[in-house]
């Protein structure tokens, strides 16, 4: 989570899912970096810094941000494509973020992966995958391997609701459920896969209603609401670890923008974003806060300053690193296993 | 002849197709209220109803499977796989079912089933969204494979796969949906396993299929330069291959280079060379070279992912090695 600063209000808070003032604030200044960070990217792209693919977080930041403040910090994250929230909220460097969409050699991946594929193992940020529902058998699997070895770990698998009339979507559910994997699936659905709306894809729109006919705890939240995101993370993520198998939860929630930069949305009305808009979950918190006064007019506007200095120093740290080597086009493809083209490595 | 574009001249043949028939419908991810993900279907949806052009849910196994079903109860199914890379989901599907049903129903059954898809690199898409599996799918015997390097390929060979009465994976290059080139408004056809002679020469041939086509063909401007005349060969159908047209080139030119975006190790490419070496081993002057993808999941970085494709430059290279020999 990103720093903040003191807010002076140090008791516990009411409704505010049993955290204290400052860990509202904290929250809060997650979900600001997020997107600050997101809107940054948009404008990177804008100028031709970013190239490829780029799915911004914008509108969902506080699925990401209470889900991940209730995990512990050695829990897996295993995420899709849409994964800068993720990676910001379990704390990833925003420099090296921000390197890894420029292609950068100081990118979390060195520049190999893109806005897509971000990766920081020393984070238990174990990735953003291309392929929908492909990475939902992996978090399976690490579920597994953490039950294996005895320890109360567990692994955390976002999805978005395209996934879920994958047949991998039903192979992990299953197995997960059958072996009782510590495994916690969190689908964002945000009603679209690319420009398609739920309802017209899918039989029966909810989506924790499928992970029930599998005989798994799960639920409904809302994902506009960051302490609701919170809260039903932590109740279930203790249930995970307890052993009692795996959970889904659902957070309900909208994306702002395009799914990519290239989405001309000819699929939904202006005044159904509009109206999702109003819902914008840095701005429910803040009146929130504001009006239990846990925050100040002033604090907020430091804040924002705070998350304006993060976006752009991860952009100026983003522009000034240098491109990967093209020597290094060849490596990893084998552990240790040398090239023809660059003899042994060390 | 107007100038249409590659993703104008797929959206001709299939209108043609929905237009003249009844049978034909198209389903796929996004083909109808998004407008295709490379804008191939869009405005299809309402030109032609809901019943002829269905978005489907993420769930290309299925799609692809009840494709097969539907050409086996008689209609003329097109999928639209969105690109190659999630074509994997579905090769199940393709390989145990499409490919196999007619030979294993000992004819009783037929898929005239188009299955498109985009393929290739080159847009930075990263290690899971740049595959070139054509030759997986030109591996597997009952399928046809079609690959078009220019808008009128891409009209004339859509239009025969359409009217084929077996399943045509049919691979578009994400990288040409915009290229432009001279279309004939009326339909016409193309046919399978037949190669174009995109530029005749007399010193080597250069083969090459969908991208690479283009590559081939501004490396041959280069050579002309340095006075190798260099023949340019586009494949258009991978399965069938036109191997007549290949070795009639090679045994005029007595060299030839392969260009591929795919991996070398185990790639089309290795079948060409292994073609020409039985069927023309005399008329050879020189060993039969690949210049193709190198052996790497593709990165992001967009120099990396230039050094990883194969390039200009790099055929040009080759072309000068094997025709130094013959001054030497
Ligand atoms: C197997 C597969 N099929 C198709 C795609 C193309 N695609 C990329 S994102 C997407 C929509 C996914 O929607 P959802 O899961 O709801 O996530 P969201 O984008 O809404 O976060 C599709 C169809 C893909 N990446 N993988
Ligand atoms: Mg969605």
């Amino acid at each position: 989570m990103g720093q903040h600063g003191k807010t002076g209000t140090l008791t516990r808070h009411d409704g505010g899912a049993g955290m204290t003032g400052d860990e509202l604030v904290a929250l809060l200044h997650t979900m600001m970096e997020i997107r600050r960070f997101e809107e940054k990217a948009a404008e990177m792209y804008a100028r031709g810094k970013i190239h490829g693919f780029l799915h911004l977080y914008i509108g969902q930041e506080a699925v990401a941000t209470g889900a991940i403040a209730a995990l512990r910090p050695d829990d897996y994250i295993v995420s899709h494509y849409r994964e800068h929230g993720h990676a910001l909220a379990r704390g990833v460097d925003p420099k090296r973020v921000m390197a890894e969409l420029f292609g950068k050699e100081t990118g979390v991946t060195g520049g190999r992966g893109g806005s897509m594929h971000l990766f920081d193992v020393s984070k238990s940020f174990l990735g953003g995958y291309a392929i929908v529902a492909g990475h939902m058998p992996l978090a399976c699997g690490l579920g597994l391997a953490e039950q294996y070895k005895g320890s109360d770990r567990i692994a955390v698998n976002f999805l978005g609701d395209g996934a879920v009339n994958e047949g991998e979507f039903h192979e992990a559910l299953n197995l997960a459920a059958v072996w009782k994997l510590p495994v916690l699936f969190i689908c964002e659905n945000n009603f679209y896969g690319m420009g398609t709306a739920v309802q017209r894809v899918s039989a029966l729109v909810e989506v924790y209603k499928r992970a029930e006919a599998y005989g798994m705890h799960a639920e409904q939240a809302d994902g506009m609401d960051v302490l609701a995101m919170y809260e039903a993370t932590a109740r279930l993520a203790k249930r995970v670890r307890a052993g009692e198998g795996p959970a889904f939860l659902e957070a309900i929630c909208y994306r702002f923008r395009g799914h990519s930069m290239a989405d001309p949305e000819f699929y939904r009305t202006k005044g159904e974003v509009d109206r999702w808009r109003t819902l914008d979950p840095i701005a429910s918190l803040k009146r929130r806060l504001l009006a239990d006064g846990v925050l100040t007019e002033e604090r907020v506007a430091d804040m924002q300053a705070e998350v304006d200095d993060i976006a752009r120093e991860a952009a100026e740290f983003a522009e000034q690193s240098p491109p990967p080597p093209t020597e290094s086009l060849t490596r990893d493809v084998y552990v240790d296993a040398p090239s023809a083209e660059e003899g042994s490595r060390a | 002849m107007p100038e249409i574009t590659y993703r104008e001249a797929l959206r001709q043949a299939m209108r043609y197709q929905l237009r003249n028939d009844e049978r034909v419908f198209l389903m796929g991810e996004d083909i109808g209220a998004y407008g295709g993900s490379y804008a191939v279907t869009k405005g299809f949806m309402d030109e032609f109803g809901e019943r002829r052009v269905k978005d489907t849910p993420i769930a290309e196994s299925v799609v692809v499977g009840a494709g097969i079903g539907a050409a086996m109860a008689g209609l003329r199914p097109m999928v639209e796989l969105m690109t190659i890379n999630f074509s994997l989901l579905a090769i199940d599907q393709i390989v145990n079912n499409a490919s196999k049903l007619h030979y294993m129903s000992n004819g009783q059954i037929r898929v005239p089933l188009v299955i498109r898809m985009a393929g290739g690199a080159g847009s930075q898409l990263g290690a899971q969204h740049s595959h070139s599996l054509e030759g997986w799918y030109a591996h597997v015997p009952g399928l046809k494979v079609v690959v078009p390097a220019t808008p009128y390929d891409a009209k004339g060979l859509l239009t025969t796969a359409f009217e084929d009465e077996n399943p045509v994976i049919f691979i578009e290059h994400t990288a040409l949906y915009a290229s432009k080139g001279e279309v004939p408004e009326e339909i016409y056809r193309l046919p399978f396993g037949r190669a174009e002679v995109m530029r005749p020469g007399a010193d080597l041939t250069l083969i090459g299929y969908s991208g690479s086509v283009h590559q081939a063909r501004r490396a041959a401007q280069q050579l002309a330069a340095q006075d190798i005349d260099a023949e340019v060969l586009n494949l258009r159908t991978l399965r069938p291959l036109d191997v007549d047209g290949i070795i009639a080139s090679v045994r005029k030119t007595h060299r030839a280079i392969v260009i591929e975006d795919d991996w070398k190790f185990g790639g089309f490419g290795g079948e060409i060379v292994a073609l020409i070496q039985e069927l023309a081993f005399d008329d050879l002057d020189a060993p039969v070279l690949r210049c193709s993808g190198a052996d790497v999941p593709m990165p992001y970085a967009g120099a990396l992912e230039q050094a990883a494709l194969p390039q200009e430059a790099g055929i040009v290279a080759l072309a000068l090695r094997l025709c130094e020999g013959e001054a030497a």
